[in-house]
């Protein structure tokens, strides 16, 4: 009685959780409706063989260096990682060249006064506000964000900058703005403090791409990626050669792991081969079944 | 295959061991009798040893290039990432590890759950266990915090601000915790302190784990008593040894996938923005890990209740040997049982999903769902079921029941004998 009790409870309550996981499951497709789908994009650098294309890198730079960095900064890198493996390896006198157009801030000197000098190699990249604060008070109160890691630091990386970059459209009919604030489509709340940076034209690329807003977009995202995970290119390669290693390994032990095995059941089939003639012996004097004992 | 005692082969062997046993420890764990129906459940135990090795090794070595200050955490770990030789190897070993710990220790609790390995006589092994899952949450939690981004700021002030529903004195205990008035440098610096001490303790605990482990000898899946010196079970080195590193490599592979392939996968993008105590993030999440209990804590209407509620969910796992009153072992022998036992897991990934999710609407309806069934789970159908559930019934012994039935072997030898006037022995 109390088990049949039991026995239905239990099917009861499987039966509600499971319609609670579906409802909870469909539940989900609606409430990630926050964004428009971000435009997608062939990268090259995505899956597991992915690199950067060097080209894009060093014209991505380019348009950092043209459009943003008057207002962001990327300071956790230098200047030497623009000619360092897996980057835009530009030439080491190339990068120096880079590195001599920025005055940095040294010292103090030994009459204790800070003084100037061109940049070098080592340095890190020049942030255009002494402050964020500095930095807020130059852009209406919006503090230009660090872009370091910012395509690590945003929901959908690369897709997410790429879209912003694209997404600057007319607000629609009886949308607020106040002034100085513009509408994005891809933007959090599809207010944003940027007015539109790129746009065709804006920088002329001396290897003859062509300067759509959409292959400016391309370059400086993936600039932006680079500057964010410098060292993508060696981890996917070590990772290619880890899993390499790792399968040849993992095939290894599996063989050995069933020849030590076999060493415990050739003992036990022995055992079994024992019984078996042990059981046929009996079997033919008794007649009957001696797997029937007790 | 009984466990033989060691005996030293020479004189220098001798006068060691007789000072310090280390020779015959390493016997033991060389001989040390496992079941041989032990199924690949059962090597998340040494998967896990590899991943505690694995994140205080990598530990140690971000810790020589990382800056316990407000103003410095962020750019030092920028610092590990960008300029330090492998510092992105160490740290995303050490971040993406401390995923894959959590995901083995679930595996690793809900194998003992199903099995039943908390019961008679491992209640101590559980008990030991659930301490050292209780420092790895403090552990992981204090971890993230060190890089100092929005979601370690945030996740800390939240956490933190939990002991402030203390009745009476949660103030001041928060302000303590704290070392100010709000989570700043004191706690960074703190929790830093702490991140390094507490993986030294679970090891400590991991080794007390493993030898309350050692005295009954591991359950197994069929979850009756294995006759010891029979051939029901086999020498730890070199069976055990070899399946629980196939086991490791296979569970290396899901590991180094996150690693080297999608490194931020399991982490939040937040936490790539430098902390800013101005700037609230829209959802404050912990790690996935932690989800199922922050699903918990939001359900209940008041802030104690909460916290109550929270520390309760993993405080009555402590009381289960007892809770769960079933004399069978595993859950295969156990129809009802086994049944709850998959709806109990559907509950808790559904509680984690649920720990995303803002407090409100349906979410907040099944959180309280879910709330609920866990605790009547561990409190009422458990107890229960233990009384009124009719078991299946259970092998005489762990292997073949007509090789291994108790004398049987010996009666046909005699049987044999008598009939064919020779020793049956020497079938043998």
């Amino acid at each position: 009685m109390k088990e049949k009790m039991l026995q239905h409870l239990n099917n009861l309550f499987s039966k509600v959780f499971l319609i609670i996981f579906i409802i909870g499951n469909s539940n989900l497709a609606h409430s990630e409706e926050r964004n428009t789908e971000f435009l997608k994009n062939n990268w090259s650098f995505d899956g597991v063989f992915g690199t950067f294309d060097r080209a894009s890198l060093q014209r991505g730079y380019q348009v950092y260096q043209e459009v943003c960095a008057g207002c962001h900064s990327v300071q956790h890198l230098s200047y030497r990682n623009l000619s360092e493996k897996g980057g835009p390896e530009f030439l080491p006198e190339e990068a120096k060249a880079i590195a001599a157009q920025f005055e940095v801030i040294d010292g103090p000197n030994e009459d204790g006064e800070m003084f100037t000098r061109p940049g070098r190699l080592s340095d890190k990249f020049v942030m255009p506000f002494p402050n964020v604060k500095a930095a807020a008070a130059a852009n209406g109160g919006a503090y230009p964000p660090d872009m370091s890691v910012l395509a690590k630091a945003r929901k959908g990386g690369a897709d997410y900058i790429y879209s912003l970059l694209m997404g600057y459209e007319e607000a629609p009919a009886g949308y607020e703005l106040d002034d100085g604030v513009y509408y994005n489509k891809y933007m959090p709340g599809n207010k944003i403090k940027m007015a539109e940076p790129i746009s065709d034209g804006i920088v002329e690329y001396s290897d003859g791409t062509e300067t759509t807003k959409a292959q400016i977009s391309r370059d400086v995202t993936t600039f932006l990626v680079w500057a964010g995970d410098p060292h993508l290119e060696a981890r996917h390669k070590m990772g290619f050669k880890v899993f390499f290693y790792l399968i040849i390994l993992l095939t290894l032990v599996y063989f050995s792991k069933q020849k030590v095995w076999s060493r415990f059941g050739s003992k036990r089939e022995e055992e079994e081969e024992a019984f078996d003639k042990a059981e046929k012996a009996v079997t033919k004097y008794e007649g009957e079944d001696p797997k029937t004992f007790k | 295959m009984s466990e033989e005692k060691y005996v030293p082969k020479t004189k220098l062997a001798e006068w060691f061991d007789s000072r310090l046993p280390l020779l015959s420890l390493s016997h033991h764990l060389k001989s040390y009798p496992t079941p041989k129906n032990l199924n690949y459940w059962w090597t998340f135990g040494g998967i896990l040893t590899f991943c505690l090795i694995t994140q205080i090794v990598t530990g140690i070595i971000l810790a020589m290039h990382y800056v316990a200050h407000t103003e410095h955490a962020f750019a030092s770990i920028e610092h590990i990432m960008r300029d330090v030789n492998y510092g992105w190897l160490m740290r995303y070993v050490h971040s993406n590890g401390a995923s894959m710990f959590f995901l083995a220790v679930y595996i690793h609790i809900f194998r003992g759950l199903y099995f039943g390995s908390y019961k008679a006589p491992r209640e101590m092994i559980w008990i030991i266990g659930l301490a050292i899952y209780l420092l790895m949450m403090a552990t992981a939690f204090m971890g993230y915090v060190l890089p100092w981004g929005q979601m370690s700021f945030w996740g800390a002030t939240v956490i933190t601000n939990l002991f402030s529903a203390i009745p009476l004195i949660g103030e001041s205990v928060t302000n303590w915790l704290w070392g100010g008035f709000s989570v700043d440098n004191p706690t960074l610096n703190r929790f830093y302190s702490l991140h390094y001490l507490l993986p030294f303790l679970i090891f400590g605990l991991v080794i007390l784990h493993i030898w309350s482990l050692h005295i009954p000898g591991n359950n197994n899946p069929v979850g009756i008593d294995v006759k010891k010196g029979s051939n029901e079970t086999m020498p730890f080195h070199p069976y055990m040894v070899m399946k629980d590193l196939l086991a490791l490599l296979a569970f290396l592979l899901l590991f180094f996938a996150f690693v080297f392939f999608m490194p931020d996968f399991l982490g939040h993008p937040d936490n790539y923005i430098p902390a800013d105590p101005l700037i609230t993030p829209a959802h404050i999440v912990p790690e996935w890990y932690l989800l199922p209990f922050y699903a918990i804590l939001r359900a209940i209407p008041s802030k104690l209740g909460g916290v109550i509620f929270m520390f309760a969910s993993i405080f009555v796992l402590v009381g289960l040997p007892w809770l769960d009153s079933s004399k069978v072992r595993s859950a295969t022998f156990r129809p009802i049982y086994r049944k709850f036992f998959w709806v109990l897991v559907v509950t808790v990934i559904l509680l984690g999903y649920l720990g995303a999710k803002p407090p409100e609407g349906i979410y907040l309806i099944l959180a309280r769902i879910g709330t609920a069934y866990y605790f009547i789970h561990f409190l009422i159908l458990l107890p229960l079921l233990g009384r009124y559930e009719k078991t299946e019934p259970l092998p005489l012994s762990i292997s073949d029941p007509v090789l291994d039935k108790p004398g049987a072997m010996d009666k046909l030898k005699e049987m044999a004998g008598k009939y064919e006037g020779e020793n049956v022995a020497t079938f043998k």
